[in-house]
């Protein structure tokens, strides 16, 4: 199986719903689980930019996250933002902060009111590669 | 008592895979310089031109060095530095 992000439906809706809730402000966040490829836990995260054209985790809210995940032995599976005005697709500095090369990149664009974009990307060592998604009911064990 | 330094995965390839490593040192910087010494490469992918790199977030005891000087922050014996990749990006 190639690179692939399989992932349940109630989280898709929870990170569209998410970035929808926060237009036109960049919505982040991540997707906890015990491993990279299974995300379970959906955890929004505050931009503490709040702009509509940068986001950042707020370094105490990362600390926080990162111990949290730590004693749940959690990686982050899925690390999403959404775009506002521009399509879903890294920008040069989304590939330049792209800071956990295991994880799945999921970019939301809430460009239009009616659609959305939800892709997937895995960025390593500066490259990115889209992956398809796979959404799912539930996760065969 | 050393100081106990948590390595991000992506920092691991200058550990030999190490999460969690020993330094020692009276500021940051000088931590930074005894990491580069056991564990070369680490220290460019903290520093850039002198400052912390902006794509990465230290915390001495939970609290992020950028509030407690940078890399003359203190540390002492027993403390605990975490270092973790910033999380953030944009549209551009």
């Amino acid at each position: 199986m190639g690179p692939v992000l399989v992932i349940r439906r109630d989280l898709v809706e929870a990170i569209v719903e998410h970035a929808r809730r926060d237009h036109p402000d960049e919505a982040c966040g991540v997707i906890a689980g015990p491993s990279p490829d299974r995300p379970e836990r959906f955890v929004p995260m505050l931009n503490a930019a709040r702009s509509p054209t940068f986001y950042e985790f707020e370094s105490g809210d990362l600390l926080r996250l990162y111990r949290e995940m730590d004693a749940k032995d959690e990686v982050p599976a899925v690390v999403y933002h959404s775009h506002t005005a521009t399509e879903a697709y890294p920008s040069r500095t989304d590939v330049s902060y792209a800071g956990e090369p295991e994880a799945h990149y999921v970019l939301v664009s809430t460009r239009e009111p009616d659609t959305h974009e939800f892709r997937s990307y895995r960025i390593v060592d500066g490259e990115v590669a889209e992956e398809p998604v796979e959404i799912v009911e539930s996760y065969r064990e | 008592m050393a100081i106990t330094v948590s390595i991000p995965t992506i920092l691991r390839t200058h550990t030999g895979g190490e999460k969690s490593v020993e330094a020692s040192g009276g500021t940051l910087a000088e931590v930074i310089d005894n990491l580069e010494s056991n564990h070369g490469g680490l220290k460019s992918r903290l520093v850039k031109d002198g400052v912390l790199h902006r794509f990465v977030n230290i915390y001495v005891n939970d609290e992020d060095v950028r509030f407690a000087g940078g890399l003359e922050a203190k540390v002492a014996d027993g403390d605990n530095v975490t270092i973790l990749p910033a999380v953030a990006g944009g549209s551009r």
